[in-house]
């Protein structure tokens, strides 16, 4: 059980998503970096669906209230508990009264916070994750009290394990972003293949607007509304491109030219508001599957 | 007609117009693609579905089951709309009921007559959660959405954009003309049926007058 004495920024549960309700409007939500996620609830032997914390752009601070192993993930944070400074991609063992800071102090935006045996959240259609959009599920604030379930097995045993992150993930400010041709890919030249990105200030869970060249359409009939998903990259009516994220609407009107690859799209939930410089790349299916399947390795 | 979203969706073009016979088309290969080992979800729009499938399957490999499925969706497909009818209260404060008479040229019991005579179909879900675009309107009723979007439509909404119809089931912005209110919860997250309709449904609007009990009860706005 933790308590939070301090919340700021988005602060908040998640899980793999929310599966089978995409038909009627509701968003996969779920971790803006999967990677991330996945590597936190490993750490602390959790399933791989367990309930961990995403912290946006902000800082939490708590007080164990039990003896509890936790992990922390991500990129651009810092875990302090006042004495030492607690590496990120690894679990630790925290005594019951320490209190424990997670600080943004680098470029990246989301970081894990996994505890063993998971957070204990109630979930709505399936999922604990937070949706708060469609008022499912509220950020974490000052004052919350945060209940976990039973370790997978003793503490001890699950603390002090490490994940060799940069053999994996190549975290970056200057990432090349796998990209696979969208339905309406024909109705663009490769300017966008050939220019740099960066995030503009204007990003959020549900989506990333980039800023750089501006992407010339051939066709402009106006597309009828169709089903799109994380990483989908709309181009708006302005030629502007915008990343669909983890809270992406089920559906969408603009034209895409593409979607990041799976395995891509951690890299550019972490990069940094106008100081990032992306580029993108096109790949085909069958590459982008055996890339994930490398990756997915990792988690049996 | 096929095209992939990323490494695990895939896209499935049925026609390219908003069309009552190419949707229910949509709606029927969507029902024979439930439950098949490797999709995960569908997602049923106007003349499209779209297919999220386990990362795990080829994209030939799914492609080739949705083949399969589409040859059996010929033009003697039935489909199984349920019907709803849902109470509305035409006009009444935050709706658009006066503009849209003014713009429309026609009176504001004109305007509750035509709405309210037809039946729709639910052609898709989206925009929030259990939001249904339904059509399609008379060419009467038709007028453009908003210049400038509400930052906040209450709940149960009924409103009207282009050939569209729709409900918002949340409070949430909204560029469309409003009409009235509805008292039925359209989501419901807590239920076990969260959902009131479904994509492919039918929906039949029922006047109401706005003293009536349902509204009393229901603190309409």
């Amino acid at each position: 059980m933790l308590k939070v004495i301090d919340a700021t920024g988005f602060i908040s549960f998640q899980d793999i998503g929310r599966k089978g309700f995409q038909n009627f409007g509701v968003p996969v939500s779920g971790a803006m970096d999967w990677f991330a996620y996945q590597v936190a609830n490993q750490l602390v032997g959790n399933s791989q669906n367990a309930t961990a914390l995403e912290i946006g752009l902000g800082e939490i601070t708590f007080q164990a209230k039990q003896d509890c192993v936790l992990a922390v993930t991500g990129a651009g944070y810092e875990v302090q508990n006042y004495i030492w400074t607690f590496p990120l991609w690894t679990s630790f063992y925290v005594r019951a009264g320490w209190y424990v800071q997670i600080k943004k102090t680098k470029a990246g935006n989301w970081a894990y916070l996994a505890i063993a045996g998971g957070f204990d959240v109630p979930k709505i259609l399936g999922s604990s994750s937070t949706y708060m959009r469609g008022g499912l599920g509220n950020h974490i604030q000052t004052g919350n009290v945060l209940q976990s379930g039973k370790p997978s097995t003793e503490l001890t045993k699950l603390a002090a394990r490490d994940f060799p992150v940069q053999k994996f993930m190549r975290y970056s400010q200057s990432p090349t972003i796998e990209v696979i041709a969208g339905p309406q890919r024909e109705r663009f030249d490769n300017s966008f293949f050939e220019n740099e990105y960066t995030l503009s200030k204007s990003f959020d869970r549900m989506g990333y607007r980039l800023e750089g060249k501006i992407i010339e359409a051939s066709d402009k009939t106006e597309l009828i509304s169709e089903g799109m998903t994380m990483g989908s990259i709309q181009i708006t009516n302005q030629g502007q491109p915008i990343v669909m994220m983890a809270d992406s609407p089920t559906t969408g009107g603009y034209p895409k030219i593409g979607n990041v690859i799976r395995v891509d799209l951690p890299l550019l939930a972490q990069c940094e508001s106008g100081t990032s410089t992306i580029r993108f790349k096109e790949v085909s299916v069958e590459e982008a599957q055996e890339k994930y399947k490398r990756c997915s390795q990792l988690f049996t | 007609m096929f095209k992939p979203l990323g490494d695990s969706a895939l896209l499935i073009q049925l026609g390219d117009e908003i069309d009552p016979i190419i949707n229910q088309r949509v709606h029927a290969l969507n029902s024979l693609l439930q439950n098949i080992n490797g999709i995960i979800e569908t997602v049923p729009a106007y003349c499209t579905l779209l297919v999220h499938y386990d990362i795990n399957f080829s994209y030939q490999h799914i492609k080739a089951i949705v083949q399969e499925k589409i040859n059996q969706v010929n033009d003697s497909f039935q489909i199984t709309a349920r019907r709803h009818e849902v109470p509305i209260r035409y006009g009444g404060a935050s709706t658009d009921l006066e503009i849209i008479s003014t713009t429309l040229n026609l009176s504001i019991s004109e305007i509750i007559k035509i709405h309210s005579e037809k039946e729709y179909q639910i052609y898709m879900m989206g925009f929030t959660p259990g939001f249904p675009y339904m059509g399609i309107l008379d060419s009467r009723l038709q007028m453009p959405r908003l210049q400038t979007p509400r930052t906040l439509v209450q709940a149960g909404s009924v409103a009207m954009a282009g050939f569209q119809t729709g409900i918002y089931p949340l409070d949430s912005p909204g560029g469309w003309n409003i009409l009235g209110w509805t008292p039925l919860k359209l989501f419901d997250p807590h239920s076990d049926t969260p959902f009131l309709f479904s994509p492919g449904d039918v929906v039949k609007f029922v006047p109401m007058e706005s003293n009536s009990l349902l509204f009393e009860r229901e603190q309409a706005p």
